[in-house]
């Protein structure tokens, strides 16, 4: 389903992600995990056709997000790890407007819309615009956005960043019954080690733009001599704190919200 | 299913410009401003020198103003959009980019145009007449056109702009300039030979040409000449902006 070969991303003279490769199984739930600023986020541009590539070769159900990147756009859905929502529509219109440019027929959207807002619990809300939302509640609609039309891939960047373990649980039950029902395959990162561990069936780690490991979190554990994820992660990784970069995004993230003001 | 695309697109412009009342007014009150303030201030010196009501003359060129800060303005919303994020769910839809490009230009170009009406309206409480009612019609084909060719430009100047601070750069040293040198304040006839040349160059100035020809009966390019410019550099723009649209990256 996925297909990365010596995909290379450089800005300027920095190396953000730096010759990986792997594959993903169509039907396969697959963890894509690292520290801060390792080069999740840009390998999940570059395989959304957000970013181009510096060199190396994608394939996304088949097709090259440089050369064929509408036929690409077709088969994935997403969900940034950033924000993404219009704030001047609703919480409803934000969901409609996706639906539309996804081609759902309209009374199927307008049914799942229904379902996918209760099931966030946004349904009583659905009328107040987006900027009125708090942080979780945003997440929450990104969320429900993302899970509105069925893809063959779908790809979460941080999805439970900032949700409440009610939504987080919630949210991977609907996944998985979608992966099931539907075979779609799922790409994901998160920072929280027992989540991959739970729904991942294979995971890859990387770290400064390299991939430095890559099975079923078992064979993770074992290589490491480890007993959770967790304890893998960090020995792959090393216990250093990447502060340099979160701090960057998290300026980011201050300024955006001053900006807003 | 592709006009519903394009319709969404178009209507998510709208409501975004419907909520924000403080835009509306703004981008009306500042060509009032100018309306009034000259329109009164030159009227006599105006009628001395032969050349009739000065307000009905200023009064295409006000909605000319209207219409380009309007529609530059809408154009550049893409760094609102990059800003905020939201810009990124635009361009993973499965759709071409110039579809989505049209989409919002043709949006941006509504609000634009209807913005044009307003000051039309309002000019007219102030003593502009045209000359038939009629014309009217064909002016509003017109202001489209203004519309659709400077929400183009917009958004290909956001394009290529990062951040914010290119927003007040492109407001200063291109949309101003492009207002003054329009012959929206001044007739065409008679300019040294210097500033006719830049008038020529600029398309405002023969959007505003064409609204004087039709309301007045004064035009000075020709009405046919008007369109003629005005669609080709249109359709320039237009694909210029969906150029620099698909590329993006994010
Ligand atoms: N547009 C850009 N210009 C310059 N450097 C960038 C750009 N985007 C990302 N980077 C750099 O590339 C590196 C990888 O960033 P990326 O966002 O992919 O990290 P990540 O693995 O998603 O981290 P996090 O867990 O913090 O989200 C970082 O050092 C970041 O500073
Ligand atoms: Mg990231």
């Amino acid at each position: 389903m996925i297909r990365v070969n010596n995909l290379t991303k450089t800005f300027g003279d920095f190396t953000a992600v730096n010759d990986i490769g792997f594959s993903v199984k169509p039907g396969e739930i697959f963890a894509f995990l690292g520290p801060n600023g390792a080069g999740k986020t840009t390998t999940i541009k570059m395989l959304t056709t957000l970013l181009r590539p510096t060199a190396g070769s994608i394939l996304v159900n088949g097709n090259d997000p440089v050369k064929s990147p509408e036929a690409v756009r077709r088969s994935f859905g997403i969900v940034f790890q950033d924000q993404s929502l219009d704030d001047e529509l609703t919480a409803w219109e934000n969901m409609e407007f996706h639906g539309v440019i996804y081609d759902l027929p309209k009374p199927l959207r307008r049914e799942r819309i229904r379902q996918l807002l209760i099931f966030v619990d946004l349904w009583d809300k659905k009328d107040r615009l987006a900027k009125e939302f708090s942080g979780g509640m945003k997440r929450r609609l990104e969320i429900a956005r993302g899970l509105l039309h069925h893809p063959k891939v779908i790809f979460l960047d941080e999805p439970t960043l900032g949700l409440d373990p009610q939504t987080r649980n919630h949210m991977w039950e609907y996944l998985q019954e979608l992966n099931k029902k539907e075979g779609t395959t799922v790409f994901f990162t998160t920072h929280y080690m027992e989540e991959a561990d739970r729904v991942a069936q294979r995971v890859a780690i990387i770290d400064h733009g390299k991939i430095v490991a890559m099975g079923t979190s078992d064979e993770l554990k074992k290589q490491t001599d480890a007993l959770t994820l967790e304890e893998a992660f960090l020995s792959l990784t090393g216990k250093t704190i990447r502060d340099e970069s979160a701090k960057a995004t998290d300026m980011m993230r201050r300024m955006r919200r001053a900006w807003r003001k | 299913m592709f006009m519903n695309k394009i319709y969404i697109l178009w209507l998510r412009q709208i409501k975004r410009w419907l909520r924000s009342r403080s835009r509306i007014v703004g981008s009306l009150a500042q060509p009032l401003l100018f309306l009034l303030a000259l329109g009164y201030g030159f009227s006599s010196i105006f009628q001395e020198a032969g050349q009739g009501n000065y307000i009905t003359f200023l009064a295409p060129g006000i909605i000319g103003m209207g219409i380009i800060f309007t529609s530059i303005f809408s154009g550049m919303e893409v760094i609102w959009d990059r800003q905020f994020g939201f810009l990124k769910e635009t361009l993973v839809a499965p759709m071409p980019r110039f579809n989505i490009m049209l989409g919002r230009t043709l949006g941006g170009a509504t609000i634009a145009t209807i913005q044009g009406v307003i000051l039309m309206i309002l000019s007219m409480f102030f003593g502009f007449r045209p000359e038939h009612l009629i014309s009217i019609v064909p002016a509003l084909g017109v202001m489209f056109l203004m519309a659709l060719l400077f929400t183009s430009l917009g958004t290909m100047i956001a394009s290529l702009l990062e951040d914010m601070q290119g927003f007040h750069l492109v407001m200063n040293f291109l949309v101003m300039p492009l207002f003054f040198l329009s012959g929206a304040l001044f007739p065409l006839e008679g300019l040294p030979k210097t500033l006719s040349i830049i008038t020529r160059l600029d398309p405002l100035s023969y959007g505003i040409d064409a609204l004087r020809e039709l309301f007045l009966g004064m035009g000075h390019y020709g009405l046919a000449m008007d369109l003629v410019v005005l669609t080709l550099v249109t359709l320039l723009f237009l694909g210029l902006g969906s150029y620099f649209f698909k590329k993006i990256q994010v």
